[in-house]
């Protein structure tokens, strides 16, 4: 039975998922549990790149700009509200309505690709440099300072209704993870729709997608829009795992990492670039501050190796090697009956 | 005989790239259920005169009304929507879907799941595509994608339907089953089809209209057509 | 009259950095479609290559003018047998292989050199005083440079054979390889031309921004969009970009400070890729080079 790319596929996954949900507080140490918040916020950011380049074919270089859009608006919205649990929802519709009022300007106005994957960097490096002027005290929204380059606070997670009842941090955990996995859900019945399915075709080939009466720019938009509160949803859990938010959401870096957890992982994915972060993300916080093997050497090398020899990531490619080997053994088996059926016509 | 009501018609359509008149001022008018052949030499202007009626086109001046409706310069999804089928000069396909999907995204513009499966199923029937219905349509041989994309446009149930060159490429039997399928599709939807393959042409149409230098030169069957010296001239080296 | 000599002199500094920055990655990309995201450590490398020159005696001018785009442009011919030639047609791809050589630059010269130790050198030239205002002579000698530097590459483009081969490639890379002509030695020698000016580029500049591991990010923002605001065509995209971005960057950021400044390059940048998604050159001067 074939999973994988299937809805079934994606179940099977989210239930590994709870498992290991369920097992990591007694395998990992208390502190990884605590790390893990701002890793899962960083994969939720890396599967809304998936959706919308992997699946939607649109290059996204400034995906980070919705990533931190969301996380500065929780921030300030939970601040201002007092509670945590409006804040997300707010901090998800920030970041979409921005992606659908830049997507209208560029999906409407016929942008080719690579120039919209330009005026997406643009925009995260514009938000990069204005967020890093906003020291003093006369940037503020409501009672929050947006403090400049050293950011602002983000309140943890408290019990819905109750403003002052914090979750500790193993709750916090258990509560991202399970955004992550209703998330990876959500994404991969997306996939199957009616909508998805033309997504996917408007990524094959979008001229004919048009002339079979679809109005492929409002696809576009939709999916964009989507994957930008996904990106918005990522940024929150970011910054309740690292209690702060600071320009450097907007990087150029930030940007960067999203493109290689995705590349790593697998762009026809969703689960490849959720493992991917997960992965790299060890790898280079255990390489440390050693500046001779330093974090940049590895991802760079990792990218090049990567574009060059594994184009379509690890997870498509350890897919791919499982599927020729089944369709061998099925050739093979095959031959052998044909043989025997031989064998027993002529003797 | 009453006559029947005019489903698409262009007036004064004119397109122009810089100097060259590619289209000039063409009055065109074609009729509920009728099939048209569009014919002439390179560059006479059918291909042209197609995209603005299919939307991949502005033209510069002049309009396109299909049922009433001015269409003009529109983009190509909105005159697709009224219930127009498409097929392009060059087969534009999802290269890397199966066929099965290809027909399916096409159904499903206008159904719901069901309807769109039934559809699609009926369509492979009709067009004998049951073996290449899994296969993905990159790998396919040009005559195939021709038919695919055929199936795409049938699968849509279309009323009205724009072929450019959907012989082109194929071999006798393609050709063959094409012509019979044009003229099943002929039943239920209006056609207008640009081709260069004589006997393609002669195995489906009544009228046929003959373009020149952008305009339309003559309009008449095909026998009238190839009997005429000036237009023998026009088509002077073409086989006819 | 000395405020607006001096304002315009700056504004007109302004322009040149831009257009200095970024017609190495022009080159680049107006011959094969490649953006180079590496560019802005070519310029990084560049600009070490002159530090660690001067600190072993090199004279400056030597350093900057001669070595470092030797030195890098070495550097871009080995990148370019290695890398750049598996991915042409792929523009997404080298978009990304180059993004990854980026960063393996900044890591191999973090490792090398350590990521903090800004190494300054003063500009070899000293401070030239208009009425009551003193503007940098530097600046003037910068203005001066890439004034030159566009004017060779429009001789060489305009007359000289390799000019007229690589013009040839740039238009029609089949019908050229079917005249005979290596178009794959022309990518290679591009590449490194384009490479070698990105080191002169940085080179040049080192002695005003300093060198730091991290410095060519800073550089490649500006330069990317400047280039693709321009379009294909080498000099006329670059130059009418820098004008419009570099004076927009100029007034706003006397205007209203460096920050917004900044931002209203970045803005023009997005309203002029809406209105003219090929570039500039892509919708006006078509026949440009």
């Amino acid at each position: 039975m074939r999973l994988y790319g299937t809805f079934s596929g994606t179940l099977v996954v989210a239930g590994l998922a709870i498992i290991f949900t369920l097992l990591a507080p007694s395998i990992f140490e208390f502190f990884t549990i605590i790390t893990l918040t701002q890793v899962i916020g960083l994969s939720i950011l890396a599967l809304s790149l998936a959706l919308v380049w992997g699946f939607g074919g649109i290059l996204c270089f400034g995906q980070s700009a919705f990533f931190g859009i969301g996380a500065y608006a929780y921030s300030v919205a939970a601040v201002n509200i007092g509670g945590s649990t409006g804040a997300i929802f707010i901090a998800i519709l920030a970041a979409a309505i921005f992606a659908a009022i830049l997507g209208y300007f560029v999906f409407y106005g016929k942008v080719s690709d690579v120039y919209l994957a330009v005026i997406t960097l643009t925009v995260s490096l514009i938000l990069y440099s204005l967020m890093r002027r906003t020291s003093g005290p006369e940037y503020k929204i409501g009672k929050a300072l947006l403090g400049g380059f050293n950011g602002t606070g983000s309140p943890p997670l408290n019990v819905p209704g109750n403003g002052s009842a914090m979750l500790f941090p193993m709750q916090t955990f258990y509560v991202s993870m399970a955004v992550l996995i209703t998330a990876y859900v959500f994404t991969g019945w997306l996939v199957t729709t009616k909508f998805g399915r033309v997504c996917v075709s408007i990524r094959e080939n979008d001229v004919r997608t048009e002339l079979l009466g679809y109005d492929t720019r409002l696809y576009k938009l939709g999916l964009f829009s989507i994957s930008a509160g996904i990106a918005g949803l990522g940024g929150v859990f970011f910054c309740i795992g690292v209690t702060r938010v600071t320009p450097d959401v907007f990087s150029l870096g930030q940007s960067a990492l999203a493109i290689i957890w995705v590349i790593v992982g697998g762009r026809m994915t969703l689960i490849g670039p959720i493992l991917a972060t997960f992965v790299l993300y060890f790898l280079t916080s255990s390489l440390g501050s050693q500046q001779v093997f330093n974090a940049n050497l590895v991802l760079g090398i990792i990218l090049v190796i990567f574009v060059l020899l594994v184009p379509n990531g690890v997870v498509p490619t350890i897919a791919g090697w499982f599927e020729r080997r089944r369709t061998k053994r099925y050739i093979r088996q095959k031959e052998r009956r044909m043989k025997l059926r031989k064998h027993r016509a002529t003797g | 005989m009453a006559r029947r009501e005019v489903v698409l018609e262009t007036r004064n359509l004119s397109m122009h790239f810089g100097g060259v008149r590619a289209v000039d001022n063409v009055d065109f008018e074609l009729r509920e259920k009728e099939l048209r052949c569009l014919i002439g030499p390179n560059g006479a202007g059918k291909s042209t005169f197609f995209k603005c009626l299919t939307g991949q086109l502005t033209p510069t001046s002049g309009d396109v009304v299909i049922r009433d409706i001015p269409m003009t310069g529109r983009e190509p999804h909105a005159i697709a929507g009224l219930g127009v089928g498409i097929k392009t000069q060059v087969p534009n396909l999802f290269d890397g879907l199966s066929a099965y999907e290809n027909l399916w995204l096409s159904a499903r513009r206008w159904h719901g799941d069901k309807r769109a499966s039934q559809l699609v199923k009926e369509t492979i029937e009709r067009l004998e595509l049951g073996e290449i219905r899994s296969a993905t349509v990159g790998s396919l041989a040009h005559g195939q994608r021709q038919m695919v994309e055929l199936g795409m446009v049938v699968a849509a149930e279309p009323w009205l339907v724009l072929l450019d060159e959907p012989a082109a490429g194929m071999t006798d039997e393609e050709t063959y089953k094409t012509a019979e399928l044009v003229r099943e599709i002929n039943k239920t939807s209006a056609l207008i089809v640009v081709e260069h393959d004589m006997n393609f042409i002669r195995a489906i149409s009544d009228i046929v209209t003959l373009f020149h230098q952008g305009s339309i030169f003559m309009e008449d069957t095909m026998d009238v057509i190839s009997a005429d010296p000036r237009a023998r001239e026009i088509y002077l080296g073409h086989k006819s | 009259m000395d405020l607006f000599f001096s304002l315009a002199l700056q504004i007109l500094y302004g322009i040149a950095n831009l257009a200095l920055i970024s017609l190495g990655l022009a080159i680049v990309f107006g011959m094969m479609r490649v953006i180079n995201l590496a560019h802005g450590e070519f310029l990084m490398l560049g600009g070490y290559t002159v530090v660690v020159a001067t600190n072993n005696g090199v004279n400056i001018w030597f350093a900057m003018l001669i070595l470092a785009p030797l030195v890098v442009g070495i550097i871009g011919l080995i990148v370019e047998r290695c890398l750049i030639q598996w991915l042409y047609g792929r523009m997404i791809d080298t978009l990304l292989a180059t993004w990854g050589l980026s960063l393996l630059f900044i890591g191999i010269i973090t490792s090398v050199f350590g990521a903090s130790t800004s190494t300054v050198i003063s500009p070899p030239l000293g401070a030239v005083t208009i009425g009551d205002y003193t503007s940098s002579g530097y600046e003037l000698f910068l203005i001066f440079v890439v004034i030159v530097l566009l004017i060779l590459v429009y001789l060489t483009l305009k007359f000289t054979s390799l000019g007229l081969v690589a013009r040839a490639t740039m238009q029609n890379a089949d019908m050229a390889a079917c005249l005979g002509i290596s178009t794959s030695r022309i990518y290679m020698v591009t590449f490194s031309l384009g490479a070698a000016v990105s080191g002169l580029a940085g080179g040049l500049l080192a002695p005003i921004t300093g060198v730091l591991p991290n410095i060519g990010v800073i550089y490649i923002a500006k330069a990317f969009i400047t280039v693709i605001s321009g379009g294909s065509a080498i000099l006329a995209g670059t130059t009418s970009a820098s004008v419009l971005l570099g004076g927009v960057n100029g007034i706003m950021s006397y205007v209203t400070g460096p920050t917004f400044g900044e931002v209203a390059l970045l803005f023009t940048a997005i309203i002029l890729l809406r209105l003219m998604p090929t570039g500039i050159t892509g919708r006006f001067f078509r026949k440009s080079q």
